[in-house]
């Protein structure tokens, strides 16, 4: 038999019909994640086709970008940034009523970003394949799914056929050398091979990523790394599932039980590249001197070491993002002061992002005029934070803790940056505008931003003196 | 979608790298359950200052335009469809780049939007010869400028067919069901 990589196994298990030429390959989706911001037309379109959704079992509906991070008020009522956002989400329940569609409503157990909910609740599994209107849905790669964000007139397709035209994207082995230092993490992995492979070195390809230093993340980690494919333009990052991705999964509640458990996991053991596989493309990143990693400009390729100085803009382009951004060329990027703190997003606002920053903040103060939000994932990660304490060690530091939603990553529920104001951010994107007008955003690790926290300004936490 | 049918007048120059998503249509307009209406929203925050005040600067304020040259990677970003739609209720039917995020040229193609990849060294005389217009003739997958000069460009023959018909990508499969089926029969 033809050796196959990973993504081959993936995409010919998935066909309903070959692509010719003329015609994209149907492909099968086997979860299809729904949330308020890109359903309402494609359920709009459905009715006006007179379209049924065809799968409702194979679909999971939550609320994430237009909630509110503010829990009810002293009438029960949560805050929503305006009557458009309420009536999004309401849309949403009443699309979910109308056609048997599974809802994780506002402040119910497994309500949360899309991404963090599936895995959470064990519906992603590996094998899968997964699509979301959302080009996040890439976090769900690292369980050895195929998994891409869609546009919405694609979230009727799968609604009413449970399929997508699909032409075949090209394949990237992303192969990482070497092990990453302590005082490093997932996050600047990730942004160390935004760097390298820049922010359409991705375009058309579906990524794997490789190597010992990928074997040794947790899952939670590997969603990290997954989750900002799409910042290097690839629509999908894939790792192989292994003992932890299977330690992770078990005994989840949508996760197969019993005989099918054991079943699943010896299908699941054959997910991996065979050895003679050929990649389109492999390429090589050496990982054995990271460092902490941050972004000084206005995408997620302009990053640069926490140690090094803000690089010489090399394009117009990029002499517009450090204009932008109210920062010089040659100078240190440490040190550099800062307004507003932001934890969480699909990339970083799991359980262990949150403990990781509160091994910063434990028994601190956050710097004086320093605006901190930590919002959790789920409302599954909310309450394991709240179980552990952590959620006080926030609230000690002078930090708002806050209820499940996207809230500041995209700044749709009235979470914001004002103009001119920078933010150290776990988030994935620093677009102009990206977390409000006006607002200049660094992206960095949940460590980094915690430290940062209490200094008042972007800290290098290898040389941090409470560390 | 209505079919593409020719399209020829001036162009509009963004020549900058990178354009994504959220500055093509902001995500605060994204709260909407529509997809009509969205035009006004089209690169809302580069057409207008910090008190609404209108750009004048900025191209898309200074006429109205079909074709759309801009840089490197245009569309990069989030999936959002609506980036799509509020370019094309904006007026705009063609974008031509060096090189489409994965995502918007998908979503641009299934709406009626054509998304043209040319070389850098065609893009660039796009760029410098700005004042001129350009005809964009879809089914010899050519583009003409004045001097009778042309160039061909690439596009998935499904696309081309569904946008010169304007047929829905829906109603295509629609049509494989029956396959659909026997696929979950044996899986």
């Amino acid at each position: 038999m033809q050796p196959k990589t990973l993504f081959d196994k993936l995409w010919d298990d998935h066909l309903v019909v070959s692509e010719t030429e003329g015609q994209p390959a149907v492909l099968y989706i086997d979860l299809h994640l729904i949330h308020e911001v890109t359903s309402p037309q494609a359920f709009s379109l459905l009715a006006e086709k007179g379209i049924d959704v065809r799968r409702p079992d194979k679909t999971w509906a939550t609320m994430d970008h237009s909630v509110p991070s503010l829990g009810p008020d002293s009438s029960k009522v949560r805050p929503f940034v305006d009557d458009e956002a309420r009536e999004q989400v309401e849309t949403l329940i009443s699309n979910c009523r109308k056609y048997g569609i599974p809802l994780s409503q506002m402040g119910e157990k497994n309500q949360g970003i899309v991404h963090v909910i599936g895995p959470e609740m064990g519906l992603t599994t590996p094998g899968k394949t997964v699509v979301c209107g959302d080009s996040h849905t890439s976090t769900h790669g690292a369980f050895g799914c195929l998994a891409f964000g869609i546009g919405t007139s694609e979230v009727a397709q799968v609604l009413g056929t449970q399929c997508l035209f699909q032409r075949k994207p090209k394949s990237m082995a992303v192969e990482f050398a070497g092990i990453p230092p302590e005082g490093t993490s997932a996050k600047d992995l990730v942004l160390f091979m935004i760097q390298q492979l820049g922010i359409g070195g991705g375009t058309g390809y579906v990524l794997e990523y490789r190597g010992e230093a990928i074997r040794r993340l947790s899952m939670e980690e590997r969603m990290t790394v997954c989750n900002m494919s799409i910042e290097a333009g690839a629509r999908a990052g894939l790792i192989a599932p292994d003992e932890t991705t299977f330690d992770y999964l078990k005994g989840r509640e949508h996760a197969p039980k019993g005989k099918d458990w054991e079943r699943s996991i010896a299908q699941w053991g054959n997910l991996k590249t065979d050895a003679e596989a050929e990649f389109d493309q492999v390429v090589h990143l050496d990982v054995s001197s990271l460092t902490p990693m941050v972004t000084w400009g206005t995408n997620p390729e302009m990053v640069v070491s926490i140690g090094n100085s803000i690089p010489e803009p090399k394009s117009e382009s990029e002499w517009k993002a450090l204009e932008y951004m109210g920062l010089e060329a040659r100078k240190p990027i440490v040190g550099q002061k800062i307004d507003v703190v932001f934890i969480g997003s699909c990339t970083n606002s799991r359980l262990s992002d949150l403990r990781e920053a509160a091994r910063y903040l434990r028994g601190r103060r956050v710097a004086q005029g320093v605006r901190v939000l930590v919002v959790p994932g789920s409302v599954e990660v909310k309450h394991q934070a709240e179980a552990e304490g952590l959620d006080r060690v926030f609230r000690d530091a002078g930090a708002h803790w806050r209820e499940p939603s996207c809230s500041m990553c995209i700044a749709m529920n009235g979470d914001r940056l004002e103009p001119g104001e920078w933010a150290v951010s776990t988030s994935n994107r620093n677009f102009e505008g990206r977390q409000g007008k006006g607002g200049r955003t660094i992206l960095a690790s949940p460590a980094t931003a915690a430290a940062s926290a209490v200094e008042g300004c972007l800290t290098d936490i290898r040389e941090w003196r409470f560390v | 979608m209505r079919p593409f049918t020719q399209v020829k007048g001036p162009y509009a120059v963004i020549p900058n790298e990178n354009i994504d998503t959220d500055q093509i249509i902001p995500a605060r307009f994204l709260k909407t359950t529509e997809r009509e209406g969205l035009g006004r929203y089209a690169f809302y925050d580069w057409r207008y200052g910090p008190k609404g005040e209108s750009n004048s600067d900025f191209i898309l304020n200074q006429g109205t335009y079909e074709i759309l040259v801009a840089g490197e990677n245009f569309g990069c970003g989030s999936s959002r469809e609506h980036a799509a739609w509020a370019l094309l209720d904006a007026g705009i039917r063609v974008v031509i780049s060096t090189s489409i995020a994965d995502i918007f040229k998908s979503n641009a193609l299934r709406n009626g939007l054509l998304v043209c990849q040319v070389s850098r060294a065609f893009h660039q005389y796009l760029v410098n010869a700005r004042d001129q217009g350009l005809e964009v003739d879809l089914p010899r997958q050519r583009l003409l400028v004045p001097n009778g000069k042309h160039i061909n460009f690439e596009l998935d023959p499904f696309a081309k067919r569904c946008l010169l018909k304007g047929f829905d990508q829906m109603d295509a499969l629609m049509d494989y069901l029956n396959q659909v089926e026997e696929y979950e029969e044996q899986h």
